[in-house]
């Protein structure tokens, strides 16, 4: 009787929790699926309304309108900025010594050497020369440095990266041999100009005045205003209008990446052992034997008549490579 | 009286590095003869300047020396000082340059062609005379020529490498450089005005007159702001950073070693120099220039870390890492005493140590993982390229601040310089906190690349053990000691 009451416990306790054996040939039928009315089918996902939430309408309004917004607030925040810093700039300027007044902290000991005694210590006439090229010949040569890095840099980036896809590309194509891949030949605005003879006249007449007065500017750099710097300027003038007139590669001839490369290292090279043997003997004290020569003649003032030839130079290659370089991708 | 060799090493390291910068573009560029030279030349001023160093700590003589470069004395003409502080840092920037290149001499050549390799040793040498000439500069219109030079060279050597992502971030490193440029330039001209002198010392003493005699304090002061904000700018302290990572995580490894460890540490060296040398510290003090730098030392310090953070490019992380170290470095500025100076410019040689080999170990481990950047992806490559991932290791836990390592006794330092000022617990709080954040994002990545991962580019021929990478780990163990000697000298 206990046995059964066991026995019945059981089996309802298993039926409660499932766990009773299966018999083996039990066929579980499929769930039928729930047959349900049109109207109380769930609608698809995709087609319910879905009202946008805050955050999507704003990503939504941000992605039509944000750069705008974006641009107004950067712009103006800009001219505020800049607003700012010349009012600054204006109020300090405001509070400086006055312009061309005697008792400036400027005009000191300093300047009062260069003026008085520039001429027979350095033995330049033009007092700017002597003093940038050879009281304070080291900060020259570091703006000379400037320019080769500036010029050597571009070269890096625009002339010879160039060349070398030209180099790279080429080839492939030649392999494949698709016609499709290349491309129109760019469009050489100097070559259309070419034909414009009233330039071309007018060019091959300016041109030998504009080198002379490069030249002299240059070479009289220690005697009058002027120097390398400006000198240069005005040689570079001459090519960039030899480049328009007559083509780039009328210059190419006379003056390619090659003769660049020399003419500024060469020249660079010149003012730096020049110089270094001028710092050198200076700072120890030992004498050196650059002349000074009579001041007013063309050759007087110590190296300066060489170092001006030399940032001459380097500025006319520099200032006609970028032209090159930027408006024609090489030299 | 220091013997005449070592009397003309300053100048001669200037003007060797910038010879050979200028004979570059002629040599041919066969067998990697620029490069060669390059490295042959930076190695020489580096043994000069070793040999200026031992002179200039052992013999009684005066400490520092002036080299006027010319035949006019010092107003007049150009010159250059160097003292112990000026030859250690030379010898650091020479060495780090150094082993910056020749650690990354495979991968200079798998990134760069050819025919630009040849410019890229021109604008190393520039940048290397550029940045010995920064910091042997007595004249600040000399330092200023020489900034250029820097900016110009280090823009280009961002863009050595050819690409969109190279070229768009030059631009940028150009452009917010150029903004820098040109306020250093407006201070020196406001400066030059006030005190019509270009010399330091000069200017010391003409400053000192105004700030007695409360003339032109208001100029004083925008030329003070104005230069320090340009400078900060391409030294990049944090607000001005923004154009840091883009130009050291995307360009060639020894470009992102150079840039970060040392076209930094120029500017900044600069700075200390106009503030401990042009102005005076009293002179900060009284223009609150102190406080501004210290500020923004310590944001630099919060916001580099929290961003090298979010980074997943391990290139990356490491240059928002360089952010938070440069905010160490103004930190101890801005406490604006001499120990927090000493502080600074002993985190500025650790800093151009650690950070160099950091990011050619990088370099190296990404090429181990087959050129991927991501940290996923370096996976294991400890046990592929195992000096690079020593490297790594050591470099992260220098920056960590790891008792042993350099980057400890820098932080050491800076904490016991901010003992003595009145913003100790800001300080100390902001140490505290940028070490912890270092560990947060420096510890990950050793773990990752200690991983072990199965199928670990099995095919990947290890480069042979490049001996840089085991110069460079040891330098950092080794330079703890150096560097201890040193601060105990200043």
């Amino acid at each position: 009787m206990n046995e059964e009451i066991k026995l019945i416990w059981q089996k309802f306790f298993n039926w409660v929790s499932g766990n009773g054996p299966r018999p083996e040939n039990e066929v579980i039928p499929p769930e039928p699926p729930p047959d349900l009315p049109f109207t109380q089918k769930p609608k698809d996902k995709y087609t319910r309304f879905h009202e946008a939430t805050l955050k999507e309408r704003y990503n939504q309004w941000l992605e039509i309108h944000g750069l705008h917004i974006f641009s107004l607030i950067y712009s103006g925040l800009s001219v505020l900025t800049c607003i700012v810093i010349v009012c600054l700039l204006l109020a300090t300027v405001a509070e400086l010594p006055p312009f061309g007044d005697e008792k400036n902290p400027a005009n000191n000991e300093v300047i009062r050497r260069y003026v008085e005694h520039g001429g027979h210590e350095t033995g330049a006439q033009n007092i700017v020369a002597g003093l940038i090229l050879d009281y304070r010949a080291f900060d020259t040569f570091g703006e000379s440095a400037v320019l080769f890095t500036a010029a050597v840099s571009v070269l890096m980036i625009l002339g010879v990266s160039r060349r070398n896809n030209i180099e790279e590309s080429s080839p492939d194509l030649n392999e494949s041999g698709q016609n499709f891949l290349e491309r129109a030949p760019p469009v050489n605005f100097h070559e259309i100009r070419q034909d414009d003879s009233i330039l071309r006249a007018v060019a091959s007449l300016s041109i030998p005045a504009i080198l002379l007065m490069g030249c002299v500017v240059v070479i009289n750099g220690h005697l009058t205003p002027g120097g390398g710097f400006s000198g240069g300027a005005i040689l570079s003038t001459a090519l960039i209008l030899c480049a328009n007139a007559f083509g780039f590669e009328r210059v190419h001839k006379f003056f390619n990446e090659r003769t660049f490369i020399i003419s500024s290292s060469t020249a660079l090279m010149i003012y730096a052992l020049s110089k270094g043997y001028s710092f050198f003997t200076g700072a120890n004290h030992f004498h050196s034997i650059i002349p000074k020569g009579t001041i007013g003649n063309i050759l007087s003032g110590g190296l300066i008549l060489p170092l001006n030839i030399c940032v001459g130079l380097i500025v006319a290659g520099t200032l006609y490579g970028f032209y090159a370089l930027f408006s024609r991708g090489d030299i | 009286m220091i013997n005449l060799f070592a009397y003309n090493i300053p100048f001669a390291s200037i003007f060797l590095l910038m010879i050979s910068a200028i004979i570059t573009p002629l040599l041919p560029e066969k067998n990697r003869l620029p490069e060669k030279l390059s490295c042959c030349v930076i190695g020489l001023v580096m043994i000069l300047s070793a040999y200026l160093l031992y002179v200039l700590t052992n013999s009684g003589a005066p400490l520092s020396f002036n080299f006027p470069m010319g035949h006019f004395p010092a107003p007049w003409g150009n010159e250059l000082r160097a003292g112990p502080l000026e030859s250690v840092l030379s010898l650091v920037f020479c060495a780090a340059m150094l082993l910056s290149l020749l650690g990354n001499f495979s991968s200079t050549a798998e990134d760069i062609a050819p025919s630009r390799r040849q410019i890229f040793c021109v604008l190393v040498n520039l940048l290397t005379a550029s940045l010995l000439a920064l910091t042997y500069t007595n004249d600040l219109f000399t330092a200023y020529v020489f900034i250029e030079i820097n900016t110009i060279a280090a823009c280009a050597i961002v863009a050595v490498k050819e690409g969109a992502e190279t070229t768009r971030a030059a631009l940028r490193y150009l452009v917010m450089s150029l903004v820098g440029s040109g306020l250093v330039m407006i201070a020196i001209c406001l400066l030059y005005d006030l005190t019509g002198h270009l010399l330091m010392q000069n200017m010391h003493a003409a400053i000192q007159v105004l700030v007695r005699t409360k003339n032109y304090l208001m100029p004083l002061t925008v030329s003070l702001a104005l230069i320090t904000t340009g400078l900060a700018i391409k030294s990049a302290l944090y607000p001005f950073a923004s154009w840091l990572p883009d130009a050291h995580g995307s360009s060639t490894n020894a470009s992102s070693a150079i840039l970060s460890g040392l076209v930094l540490k120029g500017h900044i060296f600069t700075i200390i120099k106009i503030f401990y040398r042009v102005f005076g510290l009293e002179v900060i003090h009284l223009l609150r220039m102190d406080n501004v730098i210290f500020i923004l030392g310590l944001l630099a310090m919060i916001m580099g870390s929290v961003h090298a953070l979010r980074q997943n490019n391990v290139k990356r992380m490491i240059a928002w890492s360089s952010v938070a170290q440069v905010g160490y470095i103004f930190l101890g500025v801005g406490l604006n005493t001499i120990a927090g100076i000493a502080a600074a410019c002993l985190h500025i040689i650790v800093h151009a140590c650690i950070k160099p080999m950091l990011f050619t170990a990088a370099g190296g481990l990404s090429n181990a993982a087959g050129h991927k950047k991501g940290l996923h992806a370096l996976m294991g490559t400890f046990y592929v390229n195992q000096w690079a991932g020593l490297g790594l290791a050591v470099g992260a836990f220098s920056m960590m601040g790891i008792p042993g390592f350099a980057g400890f006794a820098s932080k050491l330092s800076l904490t016991l310089a901010s003992f003595d000022s009145p913003v100790i617990i800001w300080s100390l709080a902001a140490l505290a906190a940028s070490s912890v954040l270092n560990a947060l994002y420096y510890v990950p990545a050793v773990i990752v690349i200690l991983t072990h991962h199965k199928d670990a580019h099995k095919n990947f021929t290890a480069p042979a053990p490049t001996y840089i990478y085991r110069d460079k780990f040891l330098s950092g163990i080794i330079l703890r000691a150096i560097v201890k000697t040193y601060h105990e000298g200043s």
